[in-house]
């Protein structure tokens, strides 16, 4: 089966269908049913034995490069460009087809926001690169 | 993978035999990473033939199953030298280490070589003298079974040509019993009890040595491990001590800790002041000791902190945790604004961890300023480094802007 990444992004991506301010400024009963979605789809993920990997990355980030021969590597913490993509987390699922991913990606993107409303969250859908099961040499 | 079947099995004595198969192996004249590898593969023998196959003695058959491993890799790697043409070489006569002192102590010892990295000490300590299988450990610590099996090889490695039979350093032996435990106290549960693997092997320490540090280690872990069920709600919430139901703690766990923390604070002198882990059990004590938050004895707590900052003689730097924790104290003894003030020195150190602001936002809290407070909530939660903790700050933060919110309409609305 399949395996795909499901990317959510602390910034980046397409023009936000809904703009909302960050979660810590939600009042609490939003904040409350946002994080239990989010537990709750991770769950339903498990019970459907879809479930591979679920990981969240803290905001900070730190590029840093080969700094050539005998010289330390060359590591920047920015400031880095507000418009730079920036990866909050993901799920790995092993779903049995493109569409299944899609229509779990859209599940995930439907977590309540501020007033209980969707958030419409852009999620990012990539394919993981694997074997395909063959039955016949290809021609 | 054990099953339920093996789970049948008491693991608990099975894994309480093993440093004394190991030490004794060692002390044969076994190197200690030939010797630990073989006793590891006895023991997963163990798990799967005892169940339906109990032996009437249980160290004779570890120690046999052990030993035959031990021919059998002489051999095959003799073998491998014969291909090899190289000279074949007698097993190791190594030194025989002295026969006095305690198993568990000359193996924490060896485990807890200060040559090696704290990750490697851990996960050695667990398996040569906690007796988990690499598969348990590499589960507590989140990594494939490959990586934990090449991490304890590597320190193994790290280790040979060290002799063995000298005292090691108590201090890191301590350390690396404390790192296991909050490793298992503040990580999600995970079927290995890591906390509780801590626990046991800081009550083995305290039978192998008088040093009062040991009991200050022990009771450290017993105090908070008492704490452990109210410190989730059933969400898995965070529920912060001065929220904690404290019905839920363990009064038993709170007696043995009380009980061990007497004991090493009275072998004290007044040359010899307490360590740090007994200062630490001390406040751990006070907290456990109040029936509600409000009856907490914090003038007591800071006049223990007072002692554990003046433990180093540059405590900003050497440990930055200890003054943050007095700021705390003084805050609730002293006034809100003094222990504010208390942490400002530590902005240039720790004014990237979210325990700090996490600090800030409740002395905000305490002295009512509650927009500065979900501010620093809000800071704190941008900086936490688990999803348990993150989310609770997100929440603190959520919770006090509203709060700020309900006052300013209730002022409004009064005319």
């Amino acid at each position: 089966m399949p395996k795909y990444l499901l990317l959510k992004h602390y910034r980046g991506g397409p023009e936000p269908h809904r703009p909302v301010p960050p979660i810590d400024q939600w009042a609490p009963e939003d904040v409350e049913a946002h994080m239990a979605f989010q537990h709750h789809v991770s769950e339903l993920l498990e019970s459907n034995g879809e479930y591979v990997d679920a990981q969240a990355l803290a905001p900070a980030r730190t590029w840093v490069r080969y700094g050539g021969p005998e010289a330390a590597p060359v590591a920047t913490e920015g400031p880095h460009p507000e418009t730079s993509d920036l990866i909050a987390g993901w799920w790995i699922i092993d779903v049995e087809s493109h569409e299944r991913a899609l229509e779990l990606a859209a599940y995930a993107s439907s977590a309540p926001g501020p007033g209980g409303e969707p958030l419409y969250e852009w999620i990012d859908v990539r394919e993981i690169m694997w074997e395909r099961p063959q039955t016949a040499e290809p021609a | 993978m054990i099953d339920d079947q093996t789970r049948m099995l008491d693991e608990g004595a099975l894994r309480a035999l093993v440093p004394r198969v190991l030490t004794g192996l060692v002390r044969r004249g076994e190197d200690f990473d030939t010797a630990e590898d073989a006793l590891q593969d006895a023991l997963l023998e163990a798990l799967r033939v005892w169940p339906e196959h109990p032996p009437r003695d249980r160290h004779a058959w570890l120690q046999t199953v052990a030993t035959r491993r031990l021919v059998d890799a002489r051999r095959s790697e003799a073998a491998r030298r014969r291909r090899e043409q190289e000279e074949l070489q007698q097993p190791p006569a190594g030194e025989p280490a002295p026969e006095h002192g305690d198993d568990t102590l000359f193996l924490l010892f060896c485990c807890c070589h200060p040559d090696l990295a704290p990750a490697s000490q851990v996960a050695l300590t667990l398996r040569a003298v906690g007796g988990l299988t690499t598969r348990e450990i590499a589960d507590a610590f989140y990594v494939p079974e490959a990586t934990m099996a090449q991490r304890i090889s590597r320190a193994k490695r790290a280790l040979r040509g060290n002799r063995l039979d000298r005292p090691g350093d108590l201090a890191v032996v301590l350390r690396v019993l404390y790192l296991a435990y909050t490793t298992g106290h503040v990580g999600p549960a995970t079927r290995v009890d890591l906390a509780g693997e801590a626990i046991r092997l800081a009550r083995q320490l305290t039978l192998a040595t008088e040093e009062p540090e040991a009991r200050g280690l022990l009771a450290l872990m017993l105090l908070n491990h008492a704490r452990l069920p109210a410190r989730l709600d059933s969400e898995g919430r965070i529920v912060t001590l001065d929220r904690q139901d404290r019905t839920l703690w363990d009064t038993r766990e709170i007696a043995e800790g009380v009980r061990v923390l007497q004991s090493a604070l009275a072998a004290q002198t007044e040359e010899r002041r307490p360590g740090r882990y007994q200062i630490e059990a001390a406040i751990a004590a006070l907290h456990d000791d109040a029936a509600s938050a409000e009856e907490t004895d914090w003038p007591q707590i800071l006049a223990w902190y007072d002692d554990l900052v003046a433990l180093g003689d540059d405590p900003v730097h050497e440990d930055p945790a200890a003054v943050l924790g007095r700021a705390v104290a003084v805050g609730h003894s002293l006034g809100a604004v003094a222990g504010l003030r208390e942490s400002d020195g530590l902005r240039e150190v720790l004014g990237d961890r979210h325990r700090w602001h996490a600090v800030r936002a409740h002395l905000h809290e305490l002295g009512g300023d509650l927009p500065a407070a979900a501010t620093a909530y809000a800071d704190a939660a941008s900086r936490a480094m688990n999803v348990a903790e993150r989310d609770h700050l997100v929440r603190q933060a959520s919770r006090t802007r509203m709060a700020e919110f309900d006052e300013r309409s209730r002022a409004t609305d009064t005319p």
